[in-house]
C-alpha cells in the first residue's frame, strides 16, 4: 500500500491553491483548443508550452497536462455539433455523434461523451496509478544498452504498428534524428551540421521549434485550405432531465465502457498507436460486439461512448511510459518531455527516486483533472456553442502571432522565429503528400538519447557491437523492434504473393 | 498529386545528400581507439537511409498511374499562399520595426483584409494583442520582445515595470 501513501502525498501538493487553480485553467484552456476543430492536444500543448514559463516547473507540467487531458474531453464537441472531429482524436466520435445532433439530442450527446471520458480518464489513472511504481522499477535496471534499444523498439512500431506509408514512415524518422543531431557533437563537443557556420544552429534545433513549427503554423495552413466555408453548428441545449437521462442510459454501458478503457490505455502506451486509432478500435469493438449493430452510425449513443472512453484512456496510457521510462507514447507526451527536460525534470524511473512530490502531484493531478473537466465540460456547453461560432480567421490570426511570439520567447532569437515559419511550411506540404508527423517529433526528442546510449555502450564495451544483443533486457527488446520492422514487409510478400496467385484462377 | 510527390522526394533526397556532405566534416566511420562511431556518423547513415527511401517513394511512383486529384486546389492555394507571405513579411519586419509594430499589422491584415472582419473586432484585436504580449511577456516573464527603431518609444514604459 506504498502506491497509496504516495498518491495522498500526492494530492497534498496537487490541491494546492495555485496547482488547483492551474488544473481549472489548464482544463478549460484545453477544452476550449480541443473542441475548435482543427487544434488537438498536441496544437495546444505546442503552443501554449512557450506561456507557461510564467508558474514554477511543477505546475507548468501540470497545467501542460490539464490541457492535454481537457483537450481530450473538447474533441468531442465539435465532432458532435459541426460534424468535424476537433482533433483526429475525436473521429470515431463523429459517426454516432453527429447523427445524434441531427435528430435533436446534442445535448445527451455531448454529455454521453463528456461521461464517457470521465470514465475512461478515471479508470485509466487508476491503472496508470498501479502500473506506474513497477514499470519504473523494472527501468531502474536500464543502462545505456537498454535504452538504445527501448528508443529503437519505439521507433520501429511506427514502421510495424503505424497505419502510415511505411518508407514514409521511415524518411520521417530519419529526418527527426538527423535534425536532433545538429550542434554540438556530444562525445567530442565539436560543432556539426551548423550549415556553413550558422550560429543560430550551434545550440542545436529545440524540439519546441520544430513542434510549433509543425504543429503551430503547419496546422493553421492546413486547416485555412480544408475549412474555408463556416460550418454549421447545430445549436445545443442541456437540460437538468438529459443531464439525468444521459447518466441513466450510460448506466447501460460499463462493458462497453470498461473496454473502451482498457483498450485505450494499453494502445495508447504504444508509441505508434495512440489515442486515434485506440478510438477507432473501440467503436469497431462495440459495434461488433453489441446486440444490434446496424443502430450504429444512426444515433447509437453506445457509439459516442466507446471511442470517448477509448481516447481518454489513451491520453493517460501514453502518460506511462513517458513518466516511467523517459520514452513518450504520442506526439503530445514527446513534447511534454521536451518541456520536462528543458526545466531540469527528466523523465524516467529516476524521477520516481529524485522527486517524488513532483511525480505523485502530477499523478494525483490527473485525477482532479478528470473530475474538473467533466464538471466544466457539462458546465460550459452553451459557451463552446457560442465559441463555435468565432470566425476562423479570428482564431488563425491569434494563433498565428502566439506562434511568432512563443517560438522566439525560450531563446530570444530570432533565427528560431524563422525555424519555424520554415518547418510550417515543410510541415503542411509534408503532410499533404501523406507523411506522417508524428514520428519526426517523436525523433527529435528522442534523438540525443538515442545516440548518446548508442555510443556510451560501444564505448563502455570497447567497441563491441554485439553489446546490444548480449544484455538480455537490450536482447528482448532489440528483438522485438526487429519483429516490428519485418512486420509490414512479411505481410507486404504475402499480400504479394497472394496477388501472384490471383490472376491464374 | 503524383507529381508533387514525386517532387517532394526528389527534394528530401536533395536534403539528404545536403546533410551527408555536412555530416562528413566529423568522421563517419568507426573510431577503433575509443570504440564506436565518430561524431558524424550517425547523422550520415541516417541521411542515407532517408536518402535511399526517398529514392524508394520516387521509384514507387513512376510505376503509379496518374491520379485526377490534384495536389493543390488553385483557389486554396491562393489563400495559403498569401497567408505565407504575410508570416514571413511578418517575421522579417520584426527586428526593424518591432514586434509591437509588426505583429498588430499582421493582425489587422488578416482580419480585416485578408478575413473581411468589421472595424470593431479588427480594432479591439489589433490593440489588444500587443498590450497583452507587453504585459505577458515582459512586464511578468521579463522576457523583451525585439523592438527595432520603436525602442526609444519604449523607456517610459521600461522605467515602470522594472
Amino acid at each position: 500500500m506504498d502506491t497509496l501513501a504516495l498518491l495522498a502525498d500526492g494530492f497534498a501538493t496537487s490541491l494546492s491553491p495555485l496547482n488547483l487553480m492551474i488544473v481549472l485553467l489548464g482544463v478549460t484552456a484545453g477544452l476550449f483548443i480541443g473542441a475548435m476543430p482543427g487544434l488537438g492536444s498536441v496544437n495546444g500543448v505546442a503552443i501554449v508550452l512557450p506561456l507557461t514559463f510564467i508558474v514554477p516547473p511543477s505546475s507548468a507540467i501540470i497545467l501542460l497536462c490539464a490541457i492535454y487531458y481537457g483537450a481530450m474531453y473538447g474533441g468531442a464537441i465539435s465532432s458532435i455539433l459541426l460534424g468535424i472531429p476537433g482533433a483526429s482524436t475525436a473521429v470515431a466520435t463523429t459517426f454516432d455523434g453527429r447523427p445524434l445532433a441531427q435528430q435533436g439530442k446534442a445535448g445527451l450527446a455531448l454529455i454521453a461523451a463528456a461521461v464517457a471520458s470521465f470514465i475512461g480518464g478515471t479508470i485509466s489513472v487508476v491503472l496508470f496509478t498501479l502500473f506506474a511504481v513497477p514499470l519504473a522499477d523494472l527501468a531502474l535496471a536500464f543502462g545505456p544498452a537498454e535504452e538504445f534499444a527501448l528508443v529503437l523498439m519505439a521507433f520501429t512500431t511506427f514502421v510495424g504498428l503505424g497505419g502510415d506509408d511505411k518508407l514514409k514512415t521511415i524518411i520521417m524518422i530519419c529526418l527527426g534524428l538527423v535534425l536532433s543531431t545538429v550542434g554540438l557533437d556530444l562525445i567530442s563537443g565539436q560543432p556539426r551540421l551548423i550549415f556553413g557556420d550558422l550560429p543560430g544552429f550551434y545550440s542545436g534545433i529545440s524540439f519546441l521549434v520544430l513542434a510549433i513549427g509543425v504543429y503551430g503554423i503547419g496546422e493553421i495552413l492546413y486547416t485555412i485550405e480544408s475549412s474555408r466555408t463556416a460550418p454549421q453548428v447545430t445549436p445545443a441545449r442541456i437540460t437538468l432531465r438529459d443531464l439525468v437521462d444521459g447518466i441513466r442510459t450510460m448506466n447501460r454501458m460499463w462493458r462497453t465502457m470498461s473496454l473502451g478503457s482498457f483498450l485505450g490505455f494499453f494502445v495508447g502506451m504504444l508509441p505508434a498507436a495512440g489515442a486515434t486509432p485506440a478510438a477507432l478500435m473501440a467503436y469497431g469493438i462495440a459495434r461488433s460486439t453489441s446486440k444490434t449493430p446496424a443502430s450504429f452510425g444512426k444515433g447509437n449513443l453506445e457509439g459516442v461512448a466507446a471511442p470517448e472512453t477509448a481516447n481518454n484512456a489513451a491520453s493517460t496510457g501514453s502518460l506511462l511510459p513517458m513518466l516511467t521510462l523517459g520514452i513518450p507514447g504520442s506526439p503530445t507526451t514527446a513534447l511534454l518531455l521536451g518541456g520536462m527536460v528543458m526545466w531540469g525534470l527528466m523523465p524516467g524511473p529516476m524521477l520516481f527516486i529524485e522527486q517524488p512530490e513532483f511525480v505523485w502531484g502530477l499523478i494525483s493531478s490527473l485525477y482532479t483533472a478528470n473530475f474538473a473537466a467533466v464538471a466544466i465540460n457539462i458546465a460550459l456547453i452553451p459557451l463552446f456553442v457560442w465559441a463555435l461560432r468565432m470566425p476562423f480567421t479570428v482564431l488563425c490570426a491569434l494563433v498565428m502571432v502566439l506562434c511568432i511570439v512563443g517560438g522566439f520567447a525560450p531563446s530570444q532569437k530570432m533565427h528560431d522565429v524563422w525555424l519555424i515559419a520554415g518547418f510550417g511550411v515543410a510541415g503542411y506540404l509534408l503532410r499533404k503528400a501523406d507523411y506522417p508527423l508524428a514520428p519526426l517529433v517523436l525523433a527529435l526528442v528522442l534523438g540525443p538519447l538515442m545516440e548518446k546510449s548508442f555510443r556510451q555502450t560501444l564505448i563502455a564495451e570497447q567497441g563491441n557491437i554485439f553489446a546490444f544483443v548480449e544484455r538480455p533486457l537490450s536482447g528482448t527488446f532489440i528483438a522485438l523492434a526487429a519483429l516490428f520492422f519485418v512486420l509490414p514487409l512479411v505481410k507486404y510478400l504475402r499480400k504479394g504473393g497472394a496477388r501472384s496467385i490471383a490472376p491464374a484462377e | 498529386m503524383l507529381v508533387a510527390d514525386r517532387v517532394i522526394a526528389i527534394a528530401i533526397m536533395a536534403l539528404s545528400a545536403y546533410f551527408m556532405w555536412h555530416a562528413t566534416a566529423l568522421p563517419i566511420g568507426w573510431n577503433g581507439m575509443t570504440g564506436g562511431p565518430g561524431g558524424g556518423a550517425f547523422p550520415f547513415w541516417l541521411s542515407l537511409i532517408m536518402l535511399l527511401s526517398a529514392g524508394g517513394v520516387l521509384v514507387r511512383s513512376l510505376g503509379q498511374e496518374k491520379s485526377s486529384q490534384h495536389f493543390f486546389d488553385s483557389q486554396m492555394l491562393r489563400s495559403v499562399i498569401a497567408v505565407v507571405i504575410a508570416l514571413f513579411v511578418t517575421i522579417a519586419l520584426i527586428p526593424l520595426v518591432g514586434a509591437y509594430v509588426a505583429l498588430p499589422l499582421f493582425i489587422f491584415w488578416y482580419l480585416k483584409i485578408y478575413g473581411r472582419h468589421g472595424w470593431l473586432l479588427t480594432g479591439i484585436l489589433t490593440l489588444g494583442t500587443p498590450v497583452f504580449l507587453f504585459f505577458f511577456f515582459e512586464a511578468t516573464l521579463k522576457i523583451l520582445l525585439p523592438k527595432g527603431v520603436t525602442e526609444p518609444l519604449f523607456f517610459p514604459l521600461y522605467a515602470m515595470f522594472f
